[in-house]
């Protein structure tokens, strides 16, 4: 994979996307390097998931290019080497789905679907519940776990296909302090043993502020910062564990008048 | 004919015997994907189309089976379409198509000259008629919906499970969908006019519904899903013989009983345990 290290995982240029008149993303660029980990703020209405579904090529952009490992998100070959956690996942209460055929579905990104799952594919698979803390639990229906052993679930889904890119949606909202903790870990574990890159959709970064390579923030369709923690720091946001003004601050954002 | 202890004792009953199983097995092998996604009634707003389906055969003079299988699977592939493409959701794509379904097979029966036995027999076909020939093309049927579940079943279940990354993930979520839409229509229209269509329709989802109580895994509840149709397809005709009841209703009706059982032993273990750490049944969450 080392011949792919010198491409940025992802890039998107000049993106915008309206929805009938209302622009949504207003030439917006954004580039993520191999094993960068890269967070994606913005208030609600800032254009964050719109931007994020046109990443992931869920969404055609009006203008702009997306490429993904060099390729148009249609046009990717090894669709393994993106990973994606949908925000809120949770299964139905009747769904009788353990965690282990859960988080072996994302294993097919890799395997592919046909193929019945050899050696390598089953030690992934447990590899992948074991780096979120869920390998005893892997006969356990996931609906029956708490909301963030459920998010834990759906993480090592897509970590189990190995990706190089993790993209994942509002990964903490509502989630308890010990599933955020874990959480932190997997992701440092994945960013440091695989070098995958990640870019985190969130109003809060919380526990994985200490990690980031850069913060992405977004206002109005537009990319108002991009940049290290640090810098953002230094405008005066605080954004530790215990301290995180953040989500404040973006609300301070929406505000018409809140130039730069 | 084979020696079969009463009430199987008689060669129509093991043809009956042979074609009720055969639906049995695989019909919930298709409802336990769509009772996922919501679709339960998938196989009754079928029903409808086919209803439209065989007015229009006889209208036109063309096999009645043959146009309804047409009408039912694009109907099928119709309902998919508009629930996935977010136009409407799963109920109300299927309430979409019930009703056009249903309105213009009244319309096109009336333009025959009215309705006749002749539509019925097509829906509603008695299971205790069966001929070797409609028997064995139901179990033909019914082995290759289930050689076909079990080559997607690991695709099916990505796709139940997350629609959006399915589709980052490269699988096939369209083409996916509509092979089970159309197999979903097949499976009906091929088995109504021998077992009937509330047999067909009901055996998709009764047994998945059972299924869901107990079961601790996916695999293991699509497994109970089919044991539990089977098992209600042999003691139903049964029942429907010793007294001399309607064998569809009857085979229906033990489904729905043992679902009903199933749940309240399941409440009762479930209080019995305090908390149930293993299985937890949420009493009424299946109706939800």
């Amino acid at each position: 994979m080392n011949d792919h290290a010198a491409e940025p995982v992802l890039e998107a240029e000049n993106l915008s996307f309206s929805y009938g008149h209302e622009p949504v993303l207003d030439g917006v660029s954004l580039t993520v390097a191999p094993g960068e980990f890269v967070a994606l703020v913005g208030p609600n209405g800032s254009g964050k998931s719109t931007l994020l579904r046109c990443l992931l090529g869920l969404l055609k952009p009006r203008a702009g290019e997306v490429r993904l490992f060099g390729a148009a998100p249609a046009d990717l070959r090894h669709r393994w080497r993106l990973g994606y956690v949908p925000q809120r996942a949770a299964l139905a209460r009747e769904m009788p789905a353990t965690v282990e055929e859960v988080v072996g579905a994302g294993r097919l990104a890799r395997s592919g679907w046909r193929r019945r799952f050899d050696a390598a594919d089953r030690t992934e698979i447990e590899h992948a519940m074991s780096s979120v803390a869920l390998l005893e639990h892997r006969r356990r229906r996931v609906s029956e776990l708490s909301g963030g052993q459920q998010q834990r679930a759906f993480i090592a889904k897509a970590l189990a296909a190995q990706p190089e890119l993790l993209v994942l949606d509002e990964p903490v909202a509502g989630v308890d302090a010990e599933s955020q903790h874990r959480f932190r870990d997997s992701l440092t574990h994945l960013v440091a043993e695989h070098s995958a890159a990640v870019l985190l959709v969130s109003h809060e970064l919380g526990a994985v502020a200490d990690d980031l390579d850069r913060v992405v923030v977004m206002r109005r369709g537009k990319v108002y910062f991009d940049g290290p923690p640090a810098d953002l720091v230094a405008t005066g946001v605080s954004l530790g564990v215990h301290h995180d003004d953040l989500p404040l601050w973006l609300e301070g954002l929406v505000k018409p008048d809140n130039g730069t | 004919m084979l020696s079969l202890p009463y009430p199987f004792d008689r060669g129509y009953m093991q043809l009956a015997l042979v074609a009720a199983v055969a639906v049995g097995a695989s019909a919930p092998l298709i409802g336990a994907f769509l009772v996922q996604k919501r679709l339960s009634l998938m196989g009754d707003g079928i029903g409808h189309l086919a209803f439209a389906g065989v007015a229009a055969g006889l209208l036109l003079g063309v096999w009645p089976v043959a146009a309804a299988l047409v009408v039912a699977v694009t109907g099928a592939v119709g309902i998919e379409r508009l629930r996935s493409r977010g136009r409407a959701s799963g109920d109300l794509a299927l309430a979409l198509f019930f009703y056009s379904g249903i309105a213009a097979g009244v319309v096109m029966v009336g333009a025959s000259g009215g309705l006749d036995a002749s539509v019925l027999s097509y829906l509603f076909g008695s299971i205790l008629t069966v001929s070797p020939a409609d028997a064995w093309t139901v179990v033909g049927l019914g082995a290759a919906i289930v050689v076909i579940m079990a080559v997607l079943g690991r695709a099916l279940f990505a796709v139940v499970l997350d629609e959006e990354s399915a589709r980052v993930a490269g699988l096939p979520v369209e083409a996916l969908n509509t092979v089970l839409a159309a197999l979903a229509a097949i499976a009906i229209v091929g088995a109504m006019r021998v077992v009937g269509l509330l047999l067909v329709a009901a055996l998709m989802v009764l047994p998945v519904a059972t299924s869901q109580l107990v079961a601790g895994s996916f695999r293991a509840a699509v497994a109970v899903a089919m044991a539990v149709g089977m098992a209600s397809c042999v003691v139903g005709l049964g029942i429907a013989r010793v007294w001399a009841l309607p064998p569809g209703g009857t085979i229906v009706l033990t489904a729905a009983a043992v679902f009903a059982v199933t749940s309240l032993v399941a409440d009762r273990l479930l209080h019995r345990a305090g908390k149930a750490p293993g299985r937890t049944v949420v009493p009424g969450s299946h109706l939800r």
